[in-house]
């Protein structure tokens, strides 16, 4: 079952084409809605299996022989993302129905994409094998670049497309390397066994590289700092998307990767540094840009951002718990994880709904530019309910459920003031103190996304279209959102145990026998009300300055409306990616410069290099031979003709010379094939070389003529230093390869053999048409294919605009 | 005799490669003749140029040369033949089409064709 509802979506994807060619006139979102809706049904229906601590899990074999194995497990963990994914997709898929126009849109395509998205995240939350994991992980970034870019004659789009897959797979790739270094240490690649080994693996030296590719990927996905660049640009996405991928699911799959191995690297003082000050550094950086932006797609790309930052951060400061294994004190750590899941949750609801509901100003209206929009509170009365109730509980005000988390963070961060196993305890002051600049400016965004939109004079004559309120299929899925913002504020119980207490049980998993007595579970305690903490007095003053900020953030300049805010980062990633590209292309230019003879130099130059390098390094090439032949008179004649002939031809005048010069040469190796006792070799040499010679004679009138070469002094003492090399070391290489050859030679057995198995006097015949019959067929088939070559030169002429398929 | 053969072989080897290196194609196409016979010299060479009976039985000589190497020979001479023969033919088109004798239109240090 499990396989069927990872599958579910891609099957539904691949039939979209042929089920919607049927019913044309029914909207294709109707066809994918019923998948949503099964798997969310699905999963609901697991939920009281897996409150009681039974995950489900089903394996098929898939590469055995490499430890790949479809192996899906619903956790607690996976079952608050599984019941994300499907839940809130439902509701995309209803308001993408209403949103995207049926008669100018290719839909199919947006909804064959989306249900690929869909699929590929349950499987990035629901697989136990790595690798599989990773398989979906990048499906989720393919499927996110095609959404990203549906609009795709828009430049914006593309833009923002490619930077989101660059981005997004080098960190993939960058934990496929941590996946696989985790694999050569525990040799396997399921989560579960590999935590059961995280005692044996990590001492070992590869685990910290492991657990830093991994924070890679994770942090590219999640858009912390300083990969974050790629969300804001997304937002050139349709809004269901935006909605989707870039608030509820997609880019939480790095915060689920974090949570899910925390087991695995928990208790290393370097993840828990690194998840934390990256997830406050993120939500501080993302809140005061939120604060600048005027696009409001923009603002809660930013708010997202930072939204995460506070996430990672909560998963950060709850693995501190593992510090503390077998101790009492872990459970009040612990109490960061349980903040990190319900906000997880809560950062869901409302920031699909605030998307959709900016997504609908932006359909009613025409324009998602604050410095356009206002007044809207009176034409618009649904839509403004929902944003107020998204940006409240985004702000972290009473009595919807972004409150209780922004207190359960607040008390975490006054919490982690206490740790001191680092010896650090005065720099844990940054943590409240960032926390709660980052809170104030949080409630500014929300204040200017609510107000800047809905507040204020409308001016009627700056926006494209005459306002009016959604259709009800529009604002549907938003207002169901934000009333679950407001169930979950009221009965935070209803999650607690349901989801958020298994959920708990995953992330410290291997460390609940020790954490927890016996039988008992996280006391997950969310009440509505908790006392006057000292947190309470903190949300007090972060209320009270926020409202001083907004009011004031005009004269503060805060906000700088004409630019919209400068972004270095974006700027250092178009730099650096031109950079590349023009570093690249002039690397190339440098070196591959069409001209032959630079290659050749490259070639032999090497070819001196290493053949030089090897002889002078290696010991053991020895130089003496054995005996060498005597030299007669004749042969150092023959030599010294030959040549002599040989340097004549470089600074011949004319071709007839050079030609003549050349055949000189065949003549005298001929020569030395007769004193060489070669007779066969001879008589072939002559030949060919008489016919080669008669051939340059024929061609003789149609070749180029001999200029002397007019080139530069510098240039012909490079080509005489390399071509003098490459004679060196062919000498030495001769001489060397001689003095060393250990085995006797095999020409014993064709002499001996010759006659009394061949029948054949002539050894060298012998061996070419029997012994080696099968060189001699080739050459015959290389001289067949060289003549029909040389009859295709001469006689296929191509005119300009005739096809090569003209007969010779 | 082998010293002198090597050497000989290398003069050989350096001159092919220098005539390869110019611009000109028939002096490239020139170049490659020599180094093909330097290729064959030095084949025969590494054999040993041990004196003893051309390779053909029937004459009762104690020894007889070694006849691989001259068989391997024998197939490159007539291989270096076809390929020379294509070579001076391809240069006869190029210098049809690109009159320029500057290796069929690559550029000295210039950019892609």
């Amino acid at each position: 079952m499990l396989h069927l509802a990872v599958l579910l979506p891609f099957l539904a994807a691949g039939l979209m084409i042929p089920l919607t060619r049927r019913l044309p006139r029914l909207h294709t979102g109707w066809v994918a809605l019923p998948v949503p809706a099964a798997l969310f049904l699905y999963f609901a229906a697991r939920l009281p299996d897996i409150r009681k601590g039974e995950p489900l899990s089903a394996t098929i074999r898939w590469m055995p022989s490499l430890g790949i194995d479809l192996s899906f497990v619903l956790d607690g963990l996976s079952m608050v993302f599984a019941l994300l994914i499907s839940g809130i997709g439902i509701l995309v898929v209803i308001y993408s129905i209403h949103y995207l126009d049926r008669g100018t849109e290719n839909i199919r395509n947006f909804y064959v994409y989306l249900l690929l998205f869909m699929g590929a995240m349950l499987g990035v939350v629901l697989s136990d094998n790595l690798m599989v994991l990773y398989g979906f992980w990048e499906l989720t970034s393919i499927a996110s670049f095609l959404l990203i870019a549906f609009w795709n004659r828009r430049e914006r789009s593309r833009y923002g497309a490619l930077k989101s897959m660059l981005i997004t797979v080098f960190g993939g790739l960058a934990m496929f390397g941590g996946f696989n270094l985790l694999y050569v240490m525990s040799g396997t690649y399921s989560i579960r066994e590999i935590i059961l080994q995280v005692q044996t693996i990590s001492p070992e030296p590869m685990f910290i590289p492991a657990m830093l590719l991994i924070l890679l990927g994770a942090f590219t996905k999640s858009a912390q700092f300083p990969f974050h660049i790629w969300l804001p640009d997304a937002m050139e996405a349709p809004t269901p998307v935006s909605a989707y991928l870039h608030s509820a699911t997609m880019v939480k799959a790095g915060l689920y990767l974090v949570a899910r191995l925390t087991p695995v690297f928990g208790g290393h003082a370097q993840w828990f540094w690194l998840v934390s000050l990256t997830g406050l550094a993120t939500l501080l950086y993302g809140s005061f840009k939120a604060t600048r932006q005027t696009d409001l797609k923009a603002l809660l790309a930013y708010s997202t951002i930072s939204q995460l930052g506070l996430i990672m951060c909560l998963l950060g400061l709850g693995s501190a718990a593992f510090f503390f294994r077998g101790d009492v004190g872990a459970i009040a750590y612990t109490a960061a994880a349980s903040a990190a899941v319900f906000h997880l949750i809560n950062h869901a609801v409302f920031k699909g709904s605030l998307f959709m509901a900016v997504g609908i100003v932006d359909h009613e209206t025409g324009t998602r530019d604050i410095r356009k929009l206002g007044g809207l509170m009176s034409l618009m009365p649904v839509t403004f309910t929902v944003s107020v109730i998204g940006s409240f509980s985004m702000a972290g005000l009473p009595p919807f459920a972004g409150f209780l988390s922004k207190e359960m963070f607040l008390a975490a961060v006054l919490h982690i003031r206490e740790l001191d196993i680092l010896n650090v305890q005065v720099w844990m002051l940054a943590f409240p103190v960032i926390a709660w600049i980052a809170s104030v400016l949080t409630f500014v965004y929300s204040m200017i996304l609510v107000f800047g939109t809905f507040g204020g004079k409308l001016r009627r004559e700056e926006l494209p279209k005459a306002p009016h309120e959604a259709s009800p299929g529009l604002y549907l899925p938003p207002v169901i959102l934000v009333s679950l913002a407001l169930v979950f504020g009221f009965a935070p119980n209803l999650l607690s145990h349901s989801l958020i207490e298994p959920a708990m049980l995953s992330i410290y998993r291997g460390l609940g026998d020790e954490l927890i007595p016996s039988g008992e579970a996280f006391g997950v305690s969310i009440h509505f009300w908790h006392g006057w903490t000292p947190e309470l007095f903190l949300t007090l003053g972060i209320i009270a300055a926020g409202i001083l900020l907004f009011r004031g953030y005009r004269r503060l300049r805060l906000l700088n409306k004409e630019s919209g805010g400068r972004n270095y980062l974006s700027r250092l990633y178009d730099i650096s990616l031109k950079g590349m590209e023009s570093g690249s292309a002039r690397l190339t230019d440098l070196y591959m410069t069409g001209s032959r003879r630079h290659y050749l130099l490259y070639i032999f130059g090497f070819f001196i290099l290493a053949l030089g390098g090897t002889l002078l390094l290696k010991p053991g090439l020895s130089f003496g031979l054995k005996t060498y032949a005597p030299v007669s008179f004749y042969e150092y004649v023959i030599i010294a003709v030959m040549l002599g002939a040989a340097v004549a031809v470089p600074f011949a005048k004319s071709r007839v010379a050079a030609i003549l010069l050349s055949g000189a040469v065949g003549y005298m190796v001929t020569l030395l094939f007769v004193l060489f006792r070669a007779p066969d070799l001879a008589l072939t040499q002559m030949m060919v070389e008489t016919v080669s010679v008669i051939l340059f004679l024929l061609c003789f009138r149609y070749l180029p003529k001999l200029k002397p070469e007019r080139v530069k002094a510098r240039v012909k003492t490079i080509n005489w230093i390399i071509s003098g090399g490459v004679g060196l070391i062919m000498t030495f290489v001769a001489l060397a390869a001689m003095g060393s050859s250990p085995f006797e030679p095999i020409s014993e057995f064709f002499l001996k053999m010759s006659y009394s198995q061949a029948g054949g006097k002539n050894v060298v015949n012998v061996i070419l048409v029997d012994f080696r019959g099968f060189d001699t067929l080739f050459e015959i088939m290389v001289l067949g294919i060289a003549s029909l070559a040389v009859y295709g030169l001469i006689r296929l002429r191509l005119e300009p605009g005739d096809s090569a398929s003209r007969s010779l | 005799m082998e010293l002198v053969m090597a050497v000989a072989v290398g003069i050989l080897f350096m001159l092919g490669v220098y005539l390869i290196l110019s611009k000109s194609l028939l002096r490239v196409i020139l170049g490659t003749s020599l180094l093909t016979h330097g290729v064959h010299l030095l084949l025969l060479t590494m054999a040993g140029l041990k004196r003893g009976a051309p390779p053909l039985l029937g004459g009762e000589a104690d020894a007889y040369v070694d006849p691989v190497p001259q068989a391997l020979i024998l197939t490159s001479i007539v291989i270096s033949f076809g390929v020379t023969a294509f070579f001076l033919v391809l240069a006869y088109r190029a210098h049809q089409t690109a009159p320029e004798d500057d290796g069929g239109g690559a550029r000295e240090g210039g950019e892609m064709p």
